[in-house]
């Protein structure tokens, strides 16, 4: 088979016209005949019951078709939550009772002739709660913690050795408590249904990561079978975990419809975005972390403190992660689930490392400040070839070259070893450095690979593109594989009618579908290849059929003796080779395929039977902060990533760019203000809710090194979308730890939070 | 947003006219108006569209002032020779405010008006003062990071978001407002209302009554001004705390200075204790501190916003110094 090369030509996205052109159809988009137009009504207290929900004045706004409360909606049987093995977003459904659980919470829908109207009567909706008291995070009355490993099946607390014993000898300890705040996603296109039926044949279309589940959580919700529903997602501005799980609309929107008998479309406003759909919660970690007199680390512990809603079990379990970071020699991990009355939190781009990644490298800085080391030094001597827990080896971890190229591209060497040291324009400089990491994983996937005798491909997948480039590195791999030239090459995903991709979350999306276009572009090379060896004539005559492979639109033997793809499609007698392909993960078994196409994940990674495997990067911050305001500014950033083949340098490159950008957000800006009376979300909108602008980061440096992994899976492809925003944080604030000496051990860092520290 | 009447007058007199209808209100940019009619926190059952009348759209010199029409793009105005090179702070403040596409639609005249941006004010599920009289302050006791240290009152703790309307509050400005009743000029310190007993009125205009211009007496006090703004990210962000400073120096003793506060005050706040105190003084960082903390010293704090004190004295300190580099 053709070898596609370690780093991918930079291609230009093949879907960027559209979208600078505005004809990318994204979901809304989409025109249905004569839709009403549907509008969300939500709580406006987080616990306790409505007493009565008063619809009459919105009834008389002119237009208005119904109003659906709980005393009139649709019965929704409700599939189970996502952690549970469902496709939900929350086990909790609205609208089906008078019980209030979080704010935000749907108690109505109004769907109406027009936006106007709907938008009106939904105002006009009055509902009369009978409150009680919520809890809204962390230490609040009424919150109660629970053990993960005794309430979760799939939780296991990571440990090995004697951790407490280890650090009660060891010669320098650190031992820290770290925060880190509620996130939103804030995609740039918002959430909405379109829901469209033709007799018992329903269409819809919505901004998801997951069409597949999509269909199954709708059809399950409304009890229709799943091939009575198609859904369309062809393109999805911005997910980043939110748009992957059913939530409660989807399915209402479709019952409205069936109902009214005509397509509804419903737009979620952006602040009812925060609580009827997912976020990153609130999380707490207990850090301690020993070396002995050299710096070489012997023991680990931390305990995290994730905050969830009360009938949903959501776990990130980032200590997955952690512990394998570094030759730990001993580790103790503990992970406590702590229910308020909150919507329930969810996938938010690397939901586990980012909270956990930053308390563990937070620590890692500070042992090294107490050591008196470098802390990019320390990194490396405790740099390990085995998971410290299975003991099973990493099939690739460029951890020291990361680090060592970071460091030149940096400049690192011009790092002042003391804090406060070092000045420029008259503001005070810090560097700050992290350690990325994202376990590499992988999802059966389907696909349908066509290749014409005219040189054209098709690529066929019920995968998305949120924004990632997934169109253009698909049709890389189908290009440099059947040896046509890109722009010969078309892609279409996002819509189950087509063969059924992997869920777009846990960075699977690029190895899985990559790997499955692999299988099928073997199977179209080995039979034009047997063909044209088998035959009684022509140049290929008699070739060993494993030698020829599809290059430059031709069908080529080792010798370069070959024909054009013509003469071999005219042999087969076809003007067209279709090739269907399933690809399952190593330990996957095949039951996985059709629970694929019936809307159930199998996600699997990190730590494997005989192997560990994980992408990893190096990430180098400078900040300048005013010394009277003690405001901060990044001025710029390095970050040298290690992730398998990169199928795209460009697109690969605007991932983890992005991604570090992110990390700044999370490390400066991003925190969604809780009202703490109410368990309200206050500022739920992006004008108040902060993340960086241009202006904020100026020099961003980005670059890839080659790795040849062939154990993670056919393509050799670990994921990267999620790999950019780890560490950013943590990195952000050890060099504001160097300039100023304050040490942010809760994140976003706000002004007062410096300042403090240096007015006492 | 709700239906409302709307009408775009040709001439000011009409607009006049217009505004004399029960509650119809004047809209230019509509930044302000837009977003909180989509809020449901105004109602207004009627508007008049002024952005197209002739005669309101210049700056222009007059032998003693600088006259703004109260139609002048915010982008305009930031970019205008007079501004940039005798008046420093005045276009300053409007390049740190809003982003460019905000700067391309608002007006002076209905920027100088600008709302709060407490979020308790801005949802209507909660309780204020501000917006229905009487309910209740949901902001004290809650998330009041944002909000101000200064002319705050039991019922009211909002801040004045804006930023141009500080470095005008540092000159001597007045704006000329025309309704039935006639035209009259208003002094700058007296347009914005303190919340006291009553934060629902936020300026002193009547129904009705709209702004024409806006004049800032020419002062050699305008070359070395600035506007000095701390936020929490580099742009399309409000004020934590923000300062106008202007000054004339005599070497290195202050000859006359101006003060205005921003993102820490219920209003566009001018600093007179602190200014007195610096005359007649040298400028340094320290007498400038000093400045500052006369300046708040009558800040009252609430649960998270005591930083805005510090932050605040210390921007004072920034602000000095910067406009001293251009005296």
């Amino acid at each position: 088979m053709a070898e596609l090369p370690l780093i991918g030509e930079g291609a230009p996205r093949i879907d960027g016209r559209l979208k600078v052109t505005g004809d990318a159809r994204y979901a809304a988009d989409f025109s249905v005949p004569n839709p009403a137009y549907a509008q969300l009504v939500t709580s406006t207290i987080a616990r306790g019951r409505i007493v009565s929900l008063d619809a009459s004045e919105a009834g008389k706004v002119p237009g208005v078709l119904k109003v659906y409360t709980h005393e009139n909606a649709p019965k929704i049987e409700g599939v189970p939550f996502f952690g549970k093995g469902g496709q939900a977003y929350q086990g909790f459904r609205p609208l089906q009772g008078v019980e209030i659980k979080h704010e935000g919470q749907i108690i109505a829908l109004v769907v109406a002739e027009t936006l106007e109207a709907a938008r009106e009567a939904a105002f006009r909706v009055k509902a009369t709660y009978e409150p009680q008291t919520p809890a809204a995070t962390f230490g609040d009355g009424g919150t109660e913690t629970e053990v993960a490993a005794e309430i979760s099946k799939q939780h296991t607390d990571p440990k090995t050795g004697d951790a407490d014993a280890a650090l009660k000898d060891a010669a320098h300890v650190v031992e820290a408590e770290y925060e880190t705040a509620t996130n939103h996603h804030n995609a740039m296109e918002l959430y909405s249904t379109t829901a469209h039926w033709t007799g018992d044949h329903l269409t819809i279309y919505e901004p998801s990561q997951w069409v597949y589940g999509l269909r199954a959580g709708v059809a399950g919700e409304l009890g229709i079978p799943q091939d009575k529903v198609r859904v369309l997602s062809p393109f999805t501005g911005g997910a980043f975990g939110s748009k992957g799980t059913v939530t409660a609309r989807s399915a209402l929107t479709a019952a409205a419809a069936r109902a009214l008998n005509r397509p509804v479309k419903l737009l979620v406003t952006r602040a009812q975005g925060y609580t009827t759909a997912s976020y990153r919660a609130e999380t707490k970690h207990r850090i301690r972390l020993g070396a002995d007199g050299d710096g070489t680390f012997v023991g680990f512990v931390h305990e995290g403190f994730e905050l969830t809603s009360r009938p949903d079990t959501f776990l990130v379990s980032g200590t997955e992660s952690t512990v394998r970071m570094y030759g730990f020699k001993n580790v103790r991990t503990k992970v406590s689930a702590v229910r308020a009355d909150r919507n329930t939190p969810g996938f938010m781009r690397s939901p586990a490392e980012v909270p956990y990644m930053f308390a563990l490298e937070s620590a890692v800085d500070e042992l090294a400040w107490k050591i008196g080391m470098d802390p990019i030094e320390l990194r490396l001597k405790n740099d390990t070839k085995t998971d410290p827990i299975t003991g099973k080896p990493f099939t690739t971890r460029q951890v020291r070259a990361c680090f060592e190229r970071a460091k030149e591209l940096f400049g690192w060497d011009r790092r002042v070893a003391k804090v406060g040291a070092m000045r420029a324009d008259g503001e005070l400089v810090g560097y700050g450095a992290a350690l990325a990491c994202y376990p590499t994983q992988l999802a059966p996937a389907a696909v349908r690979l066509t290749l014409e005798g005219k040189g054209r491909a098709r690529v066929q997948i019920a995968a998305h593109d949120i924004g990632t480039g997934t169109y253009t590195v698909l049709a890389q791999a189908a290009a440099g594989l059947l040896g046509v030239a890109l722009d010969r090459v078309e892609v279409e995903l996002g819509d189950t009618n087509l063969p059924a991709g992997p869920i777009s979350g846990g960075s699977v999306a690029t190895a899985s579908s990559v790997s499955a276009i692999m299988k099928a572009a073997e199977a179209i090379r080995l039979r034009l290849a047997t063909a044209a060896t088998t035959s009684n004539d022509g140049p290929l005559a008699g070739k060993d059929k494993e030698s020829v492979v599809l290059k430059d639109g031709r069908l080529v033997a080792e010798d370069g003796t070959g024909e054009d793809l013509t003469d071999a499609f005219k042999r087969l007698g076809v003007g067209t080779v279709e090739e269907y392909a399933e690809w399952l993960p190593d330990g996957v078994d095949e039951k996985a395929m059709r629970g694929l196409y019936n809307g159930s994940v199998k996600i699997v990674g990190g730590p494997m039977q005989d192997r560990t495997q994980f992408s990893f990067g190096a990430e180098l911050v400078e900040v300048r902060v005013n010394p009277r305001t003690l405001s901060i500014r990044v001025p710029r950033m390095v970050g040298v990533f290690a992730s398998g083949r990169i199928m795209n340098r460009m697109t690969a490159g605007s991932q983890v760019l992005g991604g570090m950008v992110w990390g700044v957000g999370s490390a400066l800006h991003e925190q969604t203000e809780i009202d703490r009376r109410y368990a309200r979300y206050v500022n739920d909108n992006i004008a108040e809710y902060l993340v960086p602008v241009n202006a904020d980061i100026v020099h961003q440096e980005i670059e890839f090194l080659e790795e040849d992994d062939g154990e993670v899976n056919l393509a050799g492809v670990k994921g990267l979308g999620e790999l950019g925003n780890v560490g950013t944080n943590a990195a952000v604030a050890n060099a504001v730890y160097h300039a100023t000496g304050f040490r942010a051990r809760k994140i976003p860092i706000r002004i007062e939070d410096v300042l403090k520290s240096h007015l006492v | 947003m709700l239906p409302f009447a709307y009408e775009k007058p040709k001439s000011l007199d009409d607009a006049v006219k217009a505004l004399a209808d029960e509650g119809a209100v004047p809209i230019a940019g509509g930044t302000t108006m837009i977003d909180l009619m989509k809020l449901y926190v105004l109602q207004p059952p009627k508007l008049v569209d002024i952005g197209g009348l002739p005669g309101l759209g210049e700056i222009e010199e007059t032998d003693d002032a600088v006259v703004f029409g109260a139609l002048v793009r915010m982008a305009d105005a930031a970019e205008h020779p007079l501004l940039k090179s005798d008046y420093p702070a005045l276009s300053e403040a409007l390049w740190l405010a809003a982003s460019p596409q905000i700067r391309n639609m608002a007006t002076l005249g209905g920027n100088v008006l600008q709302r709060t941006r407490c979020p308790y004010f801005r949802d209507t599920s909660y309780r204020c003062n501000r917006r229905v009289p009487g309910s209740g302050c949901d902001a004290i006791g809650g998330i009041n990071r944002l909000h101000a240290v200064l002319g705050t009152s039991e019922t009211c703790i909002a801040s004045y978001p804006g930023d141009w309307a500080v470095a005008l509050a540092a000159f001597d400005t007045e704006v000329d407002a025309v309704s039935r009743a006639g035209k009259r000029t208003i002094a700058f310190a007296d347009l914005h209302l303190r919340p006291d007993d009553h934060p629902e009125r936020v300026h002193a205009l009547k129904e009705g009554e709209v702004i024409t211009h806006v004049r800032v007496k020419k002062t050699p006090l305008g070359k070395a001004s600035t506007y000095y703004k701390v936020r929490d990210r580099e742009s399309y962000a409000f004020a934590l705390a923000s300062v106008a400073a202007a000054l004339v120096m005599d070497g290195e003793t202050v000859k006359d200075v101006r003060l205005g506060l921003g993102g820490v005050a219920s209003v566009p706040w001018r600093a007179r204790e602190a200014e007195d105190g610096l005359k007649g003084q040298e400028l340094t960082p320290e007498t400038a501190r000093r400045a500052g903390e006369t300046a708040f010293r009558d800040a009252r704090t609430y649960d998270h916003n005591a930083f805005k004190v510090p932050l605040g004295v210390e921007t004072v300190v920034e602000a000095l110094m910067s406009a001293k580099t251009r005296a």
